[in-house]
């Protein structure tokens, strides 16, 4: 195995310093002139006849990093041949590693749930460039200042690139104590697994415990698909509610009971009030008749873990946000919007509906709320969302509703939007008049500088109007 | 470099036309003739002239099963390849007829072998449909590369020395990258008769410095074929596979 000293020069690359490595590979630091951000070298272990699947893990962490972009992944640099000297050069991202972070578990709910949000919102980003990344654990996420970065796409899978590593391995590939039942059963491929692995990381930063402990054999792999970990706030019992059911929704063993994706996770975690805890739990079969019933009961250990749905992932948007004026009361407008709302989340039955109004402050720092008076305008404003929403008739876990206070209705709704990685954003759009076309209309500004699609409805003009 | 490789144009004029044009606009250093000239579609003379030409300017072009039977007056054959096996023998005058015979069973370019149905016995015309066939195709040759057609589905299988061949389907017209560790066979669906659901012309473009592969999809005037199809006479079926694109 080749020898590398700080100083070397491989590639244009030079050598600064060995960082602490892996049983996988060595890092060191390295500087370039050809690239302005910081670089480090990832030269895998690639000894001669030894495991071919450490070499193709190398070759597809190489395909997966050059297709990936964004703040959430390291950059790419370059690659060096496997017939020269191989290795990957990217972004050094400088940050706190989660696997330190974990080590002072519990954690405070809140600080969970802050962490929980930026890794979800980093898995939203992944799942969205079509790779899965299974293999998420605390050590492969650094808390960046610039957001949540997921490193070692060594396991990683690319919904449009051939799974070379899969088809060569028959066990189970993943950490222990964070690998999804579907994963322990071989399948690889769908973005449910990685919310598993999310909810055992935030279940760690809660409990401070593994939910799984860190089982060395198969058999002890595969016991999560049939026992249910002890529930969260039984080991502590400061966990609010909310917080365990995110959790254990993400560690459902049927997938199809998981969060649809990350931008559901990222949603609840960042509006607790919004989460419905009355959800069913997993009832582990208990008592000495669940136990004699077991005995005879043989489950197909596939149809535990349910079917994927990630196919559906592209059917529509997971979260749609509808922006209504209610200041003048429900509208014909505000009632097109309810229309045009309906349509956008026909086009998949799992969506979930995120309803925004804007309660309008005159200056900043301006907070309505501060008195009695502003919060019953508040509350008014609250059940006339709700009651505008009503004809919907969604269940209360695919609904949430948000009076924001703001100077800007435009930017409320935007940010918004992009703090919880919604989809489409509805809106409407009042007839065109000199002022709005002086001073830009909401739904205009939403339209320029919205990150996902937007819908603008208006009412049909009237003949007469526009003489 | 990039090569283009186009199978099964099956006498297809409308199809070869844009896909020969799609070809050029991609920048193609190098072009394929993966077999199956003839047979099935209503433009024999028309395409064997234009391969003919290609040929002149440097292109590859190796024979197919039904460029043999046409060439060699073969009757083995599906009923409706038969019928039109024959029809299209009457249509080619003696040079085109010569040139379909003279034409290779494989090439070698180095390290790509170019065969239209399989590596193992070319001239048996075999079907690679499952990872077994592909297995003995790839273990009949030691080339890196192996370009077969003949099954009009686009396919690909990686091959890790000492393992089974694992099997993927290539989207349209998204790049896949080649392995470092592994030999290649890839299918390249039709030019002039998709089986695959999509009545889209296919063909391959190889990108031997990004070591990928794509398989890129044009939609061309099949109704027009099929008119002609159904003007020479020729079985109604041929005409409504190319809607269908089964």
């Amino acid at each position: 195995m080749q020898r590398f000293e700080p100083g070397a020069i491989i590639d244009g690359f030079e050598l600064v310093e060995k960082l602490p490595s892996g049983g996988m590979a060595e890092l060191w630091r390295a500087t370039s002139q050809q690239f302005d951000f910081p670089l480090v070298l990832k030269f895998p272990f690639l000894d001669p006849g030894g495991d071919v699947s450490v070499i193709l893990g190398f070759e597809m962490e190489e395909l997966i990093l050059k297709r990936l972009s964004g703040p959430h992944v390291p950059r790419f640099a370059a690659s060096g041949s496997l017939a020269r000297i191989p290795y990957i050069a990217m972004e050094f991202v400088a940050g706190r590693s989660l696997a330190g972070v974990i080590r002072d578990a519990p954690q405070a709910p809140d600080e969970v749930a802050r962490i929980g949000a930026e890794i979800a919102k980093a898995l939203a980003a992944l799942h969205r460039q079509k790779v899965v990344h299974l293999d998420l654990k605390p050590e492969n996420v650094i808390l960046a200042e610039r957001a949540a970065v997921l490193l070692d796409f060594g396991l990683a899978r690319h919904a449009e690139l051939p799974d070379l590593l899969g088809a060569e391995s028959s066990v189970p590939m993943g950490s222990a104590a964070y690998i999804s039942p579907e994963q322990v059963l071989g399948e690889r491929g769908d973005p449910a697994s990685d919310l598993f692995a999310l909810g055992c990381i935030l279940y760690k930063l809660a409990t401070g415990e593994e939910p799984f402990g860190r089982p060395a054999t198969f058999a002890g792999m595969k016991r999560r698909l049939y026992h249910a970990p002890k529930a969260p706030r039984e080991i502590n019992g400061a966990i609010p509610r909310w917080l365990e059911a995110i959790i254990l929704r993400c560690m459902e063993v049927d997938r199809s009971d998981r969060y649809v994706d990350a931008a559901h996770v990222l949603s609840d975690l960042r509006n607790p009030d919004q989460v419905v805890v009355t959800r069913r739990h997993r009832v582990g079969h208990t008592g000495a008749w669940a136990a004699i019933r077991n005995l005879f009961r043989k489950p197909d250990d596939k149809s535990l873990v349910g079917r994927s749905k990630s196919s559906k992932l592209e059917a529509g948007p997971s979260i749609v946000l509808a922006a209504v004026d209610l200041a003048n009361g429900s509208d014909a407008l505000a009632s097109e919007v309810l229309n045009e709302t309906a349509h956008v989340l026909a086009s998949r039955e799992d969506s979930w509906l995120a309803c925004v109004t804007v309660l309008k402050t005159e200056i900043i720092g301006d907070a309505p709320t501060a008195d009695e008076s502003g919060r019953s305008a508040y509350l008014k404003r609250l059940v006339a969302l709700k009651d505008w929403a009503r004809p919907l008739h969604l269940p209360e876990d695919r609904i949430s509703y948000h009076v924001l206070e703001a100077v800007s209705p435009a930017d409320a709704i935007l940010n918004y939007a992009e703090h919880n990685d919604v989809g489409h954003i509805v809106v409407g759009a009042r007839a065109s008049s000199a002022i709005r076309r002086h001073l830009g209309s909401v739904s205009t500004k939403v339209v320029a500088r919205a990150l996902c699609s937007v819908s603008v409805v208006r009412l049909k003009a009237i003949e007469e109007q526009k003489r | 470099m990039r090569i283009a490789i186009l199978s099964d144009v099956h006498a297809n004029r409308e199809a070869f036309d844009v896909v020969l044009e799609a070809a050029r606009e991609r920048g193609t250093d190098q072009l394929v003739l993966l077999g199956d000239l003839v047979g099935y579609g209503p433009d024999p003379v028309y395409v064997v002239e234009k391969a003919a030409d290609l040929v002149d300017q440097g292109a590859l072009c190796i024979m197919g099963n039904h460029d043999e039977a046409v060439a060699l007056n073969r009757g083995d054959m599906t009923e409706n390849a038969r019928v039109a096996s024959r029809w299209t023998r009457e249509r080619l005058a003696p040079v085109h007829v010569d040139f379909l015979a003279r034409l290779p069973l494989s090439l070698q370019s180095e390290d790509r072998l170019y065969v239209h149905a399989s590596a193992e016995r070319p001239g048996k015309w075999l079907y690679i449909r499952d990872v077994d066939a592909a297995d003995r195709c790839l273990s009949s040759s030691k080339s890196r590369f192996i370009f077969c057609g003949h099954t009009h589905i686009p396919a690909l299988y990686y091959a890790l020395p000492g393992r089974r061949p694992i099997y993927f389907k290539p989207l349209d017209n998204v790049a896949v990258p080649f392995s470092i560790l592994s030999r290649h066979l890839v299918i390249v669906g039709a030019v002039g008769q998709p089986r695959d659901g999509n009545p889209a012309a296919c063909f391959a473009l190889v990108d031997t410095e990004r070591h990928e592969v794509s398989m890129i999809r044009v939609p061309y005037d099949h109704e027009e074929t099929a008119r002609k199809i159904a003007a020479f006479g020729l079985p109604a079926w041929l005409g409504m596979r190319l809607k269908i694109g089964r």
